[in-house]
Parts: structure tokens; C-alpha cells; sequence
């Protein structure tokens, strides 16, 4: 039997295919201006990346905020119970969970079971989320997946004091107007993000070992920021950013 | 059939309700043709002497949540923030202030006042707001403070409060040139403490598993206890309710189809978002049993002596839920999870509500420690809808309702 999981992210859509508990695929693309789209051709992709045709899938779950728009869906379930079934099965002693994605971060408590004892997430405020660092990249011209590398190389991290995205973004343009080094400019905006993030973490009191998951944790620069705020290693696996599709592929295997 | 069974879940008592407020509200508007004062006073304010005096107690909160309710609030707070006020001041008084000047909101604004009493028993934005409108009407203003009790209603707290009982007396007949009537104060705290308990009993009876109706119900049938209180129409209002939740209950009438999660929630309700909310919560098999707000209204009445509410109505005033410390809040609400047998406790973090939000991160902690049930705080704010976003919310709900069906499952 196959089971699928679909993950409609607010910038991202990802698929995961499972047979027999074990990973057969995974799909990203981005999820643009149309996410009942993107959940079809998401799925489409990965069908034939993997071979397979739409009949020989047992269920499907759809998950993230584009969640209903996946009619083909069997059943949809919020990214934390995805998030937090999808870290155990890569991972079973993982028992917190660091996720950060395009729109909302959040911070996941695990039981010894995998279940999801608590969660936190932000308030309504784009700061310490994917797109904050989506604005600030825009704002100093570097691609999306360069902030990392460039991050890696401050000599100097400045402080950007603003929590809004909005005042933080007029913060950074003033460094630029400073001709402030952007190494150090972009590792004061992870510090800024990893900030917020960490309160997240601290609110639910998380427990070691922590996975981080989303999107995010592809930046190496962000993930170093989190781990200095938080005073330890976080884990980060090869596929963070489609953990939230696996969670709902191992949920739909047990529908 | 559905649409039976609908028809069978609404609650009857609704109509009459809407009908006594209709005449309530219309009654206010016309008092100057009828030789009658209008008061306008804060939702926790002493009302007893008003009904004594015969004068016709208006409240601007119950104003506001009808403001909110019909979507209007938005328009409102933002005459308000052109008119020069901060959009972090709370939303009932953006509206109530900005209202009076362009006379909107859902019947054309308030009946003017002929006098202001301001109790800060509920927070400490109604002096300021209540200078306000003194000023804007001309009025004069009466305010009794009372002393936040973190801990216990002092002897110093007694008397403070209960000296100005008496100040507010002498206030009420200086306005009406009248000389207050003891006997028939006696009469009126009868009343009110009668429908204080009836009110109470009412809001027991969703105790019942399944609950007859939900928090959205109460939310509803408060605006009597609130506005009435002290006369003889919100007593029979409340037998009447009372005798019919006690009716569904014995025909097995439940408000949430198919009941299977029963959860608590705290702060004032989103007004705009009434029937989202229900609907979502209810999608899920999921009745908000009861709520920390509408049993603010009959919570102190442990404190009230019917035989001498006029000593007692001090303490009871002082000691309601927003006016204690937070540990004792906490407590009431360990209580409440208790009773009503709650799977779940929803806390809405009210941008406008300060007295009613500061503590929630404690009393959170407070439960979950003590209770071990999962505890959901979402953002919104109770009139002003630029407050409220609906995919977060809804993400929200949704997992903290995946994560109760996980642990009954």
C-alpha cells in the first residue's frame, strides 16, 4: 500500500510518497499564485518521479495553510501534527521540533510516542518567519538560499533592533545607506529572526534533541543563529523542508 | 430533516430575549418625554442604586458588543484614530467615543446621559474614557474605585469602598433632587441577587454532558444580567431560560450536534467572529461548555448578602474576577475546568481587553501544570476586526483540536 502526503506551504508545495513505513519520494515546487494548482501538479510530479500512477495510492493527506484547497485529499490535518509525526518517523527520538516556514514559525513539544503534547507558534507578525528573510533578501539583493553562505562569513553581526519586518526592513536599508559590510548585515537579520524564534522554543520549554524542519532550515546561517540563542545543536536532516508531507504520507498510512 | 433538527437546537427563550432588550433600548431612547435620567455606567458597575433611583441604567460595553457583533466596529475605531486616539486603546471605547459624535453603530448611537458612573472594578481605560464623554456631554461623572485585591478584601479596602457606596448615594440624589429610598434598594438587591443565581443556574446546566448550549449562547443571554439586573424582568426572563435549558436537557437537546469535546474558554468573546467560531469549533464535535466572562456577572456573589446588599454590594463589586489577583483567577478557573468536566481551555488574548489578557501566559501555566489538559491562546481582538486573522486562527484551533482528539483517541 502507498500513501501520499501533500504540504501546501505558503511559498512552497511538497509531496511525499511512503510504501511499507519507508520513503519512496519527495516532490518541491514553488507554490506561486494558484495552490489548488500547485497540489495537483506537486502530486503529478512526484508520481512520475516515482513511476507510479494516481490509482495505486491507498490515501492522501493534505497539509499547511493551502491544506483545503487539495480536493483530492482523503483527509487534512494541520502542519504541527504533520510536523511532529513526520520528525518521529525520521527520527524517533526527536522530541522537539523547530519549524520555520514561509509564513509561521512554530515550536513543537513530542511526547515519547511522537504525539505533539504542545505547540507554540507566532503571533500575527511576519517576524522570525521565512518571509521576513524573504523581505530582508530582496532588500540587499542576494538570492533567498545565498543568505546562509553570506551569513557564514560576518566578521561583525550588526543589531537590527526592530521586531516589525516593516521598520526592520527601513533598518537594514539604512545600513546599506551605512555601507555596512552585508555579510554582517545579513547575520544581524538571523540573529533578529532567531530571536523571535527562540521564544517559540522557551515558551513550550522544549526538550533535546530538537529537529528543525521547514523550509528555513535550508539556511546555514539561520540554523547557527537559532543554535547560538538557544545554547544547543539542532538537528537538521536532508529533508527538512518536505518533513510536514512525510508527517502527512505516515498519517495517511494509518487512516 | 437537517434543517429540523436545526430548527430543534435553537433556543426558544432567544426571541423574548431580543424583544425585552428591543424595548429596554427604545425605552432609554424616549426617557426625556417620560421625566426619566439616563446613567451611563461601566459593565461592572454598581446598578442596584440607578434602579433604585429609577433611572435608566445604560451601558456602553453591551453597546460596544453590539457594535461588534454587527461588524460595525471597524468604521467606528477608525473615526476614532482619525479623531486623534490610539488604535492600542481598547476597542469598546474607540467605538463608544467615536459613535457618540457621528451617531452609527446598529440603533444611531446611545441615548445622551444625564450622568456618568464609572467603576474601575473592570479595568482602568473606563476613567480615562469616561472623562471623555463627561466632557463631549457635558455631564457630570461619579467614580468609585475599587482597589484591585491581589490578594484579599482588606479591612482598608472595606471601608474605602463602602464610604463611597454612601458617596454615590448622596451623588444620585443631588441629581435627582430626590431622597434615596432604603426600602426599596432593599427590594432591587433582592432582585438582583435572585437573578445573579438564576443566571448562575443557567449557566450550570452545561454541566450536563451533552450541554444544552454553548458559551456562544451565553455570550447572548448575558446582555440581561447585565443590563436588567435589579428588576423583576430579568428574574422571569432567567426562570424562563433556566426552565428551558432544564427542558433540553431532559429531552437530550444538545447545542453541538453530536458532542464529543467540551472546552473552556477565557477573555470576552470575538464578537464579529461569533458564528465562524462556533461553526469551527463545532465542525470538530467540539462545545465551548463555558467561559470565564459571562459568569463574571454572578461570580461574586458569594460575597452578596441578600437581606443587606447595600453593606455587601462593597465587597461584591470589588471582588469580581478582573479586579483579583492572578493566582486566584487561576484557581477559579481550575474550578471551572473541574465542573464543567473541560477537555480543553481556550484563552483569546484581546488586544483591546489589558485587565482581562495580563496573567493569561500564567494562568496557562498555571493549568497546564495542574491540569495536564492542552491549553490553545489565540490573538484577536473583541470589536476591532483588523485584529483577527483567519488562516492563523484556524490553523490554531485546528491543531489544538487534532492534538485532543489524539489524546481521547
Amino acid at each position: 500500500m502507498i500513501y501520499a502526503g501533500i504540504d501546501i506551504g505558503s511559498i512552497t508545495a511538497k509531496a511525499a510518497l511512503i510504501k511499507d513505513n519507508q520513503l519512496l519520494g519527495t516532490h518541491v515546487i514553488a507554490t506561486g499564485y494558484d495552490p489548488i494548482n500547485a497540489g495537483i501538479k506537486v502530486f503529478d510530479a512526484l508520481l512520475k518521479k516515482c513511476k507510479l500512477s494516481k490509482n495505486q495510492i491507498s490515501a492522501i493527506i493534505s497539509t499547511g495553510y493551502g491544506r483545503a484547497s487539495v480536493s483530492f485529499a482523503d483527509k487534512t490535518l494541520t502542519e504541527i501534527i504533520c510536523h511532529g509525526t513526520g520528525a518521529h518517523f525520521i527520527n524517533p527520538e526527536i522530541r522537539g521540533i523547530i519549524d520555520v516556514g514561509g509564513q509561521d514559525s512554530k515550536a513543537i513539544f513530542l511526547n515519547k510516542s511522537g504525539q505533539v503534547e504542545n505547540f507554540a507558534m507566532n503571533d500575527k507578525c511576519a517576524a522570525g518567519t521565512g518571509r521576513f528573510l524573504e523581505v530582508m533578501a530582496k532588500a540587499l539583493e542576494v538570492d533567498l538560499e545565498q543568505l546562509g553562505d553570506f551569513s557564514l562569513k560576518a566578521d561583525k553581526p550588526l543589531k537590527i533592533s526592530s521586531i516589525c519586518t516593516v521598520f526592520a526592513e527601513s533598518e537594514v536599508i539604512s545600513m546599506i545607506a551605512g555601507q555596512e559590510k552585508r555579510e554582517n548585515i545579513i547575520a544581524g537579520i538571523h540573529e533578529s529572526a532567531a530571536a523571535r524564534v527562540a521564544i517559540l522554543a522557551n515558551k513550550i520549554k522544549i526538550k533535546e534533541p530538537v529537529m528543525m524542519t521547514g523550509g528555513v532550515a535550508k539556511n546555514k546561517g539561520m540554523v547557527k543563529a537559532l543554535e547560538k540563542r538557544l545554547g544547543f545543536n539542532l538537528i537538521v536532516g536532508g529533508l527538512a523542508q518536505e518533513n510536514g508531507a512525510i508527517g502527512a504520507a505516515v498519517l495517511a498510512s494509518r487512516l | 430533516m437537517s434543517d429540523m433538527l436545526s430548527e430543534k437546537r435553537k433556543i426558544k427563550s432567544a426571541k423574548k430575549m431580543r424583544d425585552i432588550m428591543t424595548t429596554y433600548y427604545l425605552d432609554a431612547m424616549t426617557a426625556g418625554q417620560h421625566n426619566k435620567q439616563v446613567a451611563w455606567i461601566t459593565s461592572g458597575g454598581p446598578v442596584e442604586p440607578l434602579v433604585t433611583m429609577d433611572i435608566i441604567p445604560i451601558y456602553p460595553e453591551n453597546h460596544g458588543a453590539m457594535i461588534g457583533a454587527s461588524k460595525m466596529g471597524e468604521d467606528l475605531c477608525i473615526k476614532a484614530e482619525d479623531m486623534g486616539y490610539s488604535s492600542d486603546l481598547c476597542s469598546y471605547a474607540r467605538a463608544d467615543i467615536s459613535c457618540s459624535i457621528v451617531k452609527g453603530g446598529p440603533i444611531g448611537g446611545l441615548p445622551k446621559p444625564d450622568m456618568l458612573i464609572c467603576c474601575n472594578n473592570i479595568c482602568g481605560t473606563v476613567l480615562k474614557w469616561y472623562e471623555v464623554q463627561a466632557r463631549y456631554y457635558k455631564v457630570p461623572l461619579f467614580i468609585l474605585d475599587t482597589p484591585v485585591c491581589h490578594t484579599r478584601y482588606s479591612p482598608e479596602i472595606a471601608r474605602y469602598v463602602r464610604t463611597q457606596i454612601d458617596e454615590y448615594i448622596a451623588f444620585l440624589e443631588t441629581m435627582t433632587k430626590r431622597k434615596f429610598d432604603y426600602d426599596k434598594m432593599a427590594q432591587v438587591g433582592r432582585l438582583a441577587y435572585e437573578a445573579q443565581q438564576l443566571w448562575q443556574k443557567v449557566l450550570n446546566t452545561t454541566a450536563h454532558k451533552p450541554s444544552p448550549m454553548s458559551a456562544f449562547d451565553a455570550f447572548f443571554f448575558l446582555a440581561l444580567i447585565v443590563t436588567l439586573r435589579g428588576t423583576q424582568i430579568a428574574v422571569d426572563f432567567y426562570k424562563e431560560l433556566l426552565e428551558e435549558m432544564e427542558q433540553r436537557i431532559q429531552t437530550g437537546i444538545s447545542m453541538v450536534p453530536d458532542e464529543k469535546y467540551r472546552l473552556l474558554w477565557d477573555n470576552l468573546p470575538v464578537w464579529y467572529r461569533l458564528k465562524w467560531l462556533s461553526q469551527k469549533f463545532s465542525d470538530h464535535n467540539a462545545c465551548l461548555v463555558a467561559d470565564t466572562y459571562t459568569s463574571a456577572w454572578c461570580g461574586a456573589i458569594k460575597y452578596t448578602d441578600e437581606n443587606n446588599f447595600l453593606d455587601s454590594m462593597a465587597e461584591a463589586y470589588t471582588m469580581i474576577y478582573l479586579n483579583i489577583g492572578v493566582d486566584q483567577m487561576a484557581d477559579q478557573v481550575l474550578d471551572m475546568i473541574k465542573f464543567y468536566d473541560a477537555d480543553g481551555f481556550v484563552m483569546h488574548s484581546n488586544r483591546s481587553c489589558k485587565p482581562y489578557s495580563f496573567g493569561q501566559m500564567d494562568i496557562m501555566r498555571i493549568v497546564r501544570e495542574k491540569t495536564n489538559i492542552p491549553v490553545l491562546m489565540i490573538e484577536a481582538d473583541m470589536v476591532d476586526p483588523r485584529s483577527f486573522s483567519q488562516s492563523q486562527i484556524e490553523t490554531r484551533i485546528d491543531a489544538f483540536m487534532e492534538i485532543i482528539k489524539q489524546r481521547s483517541s
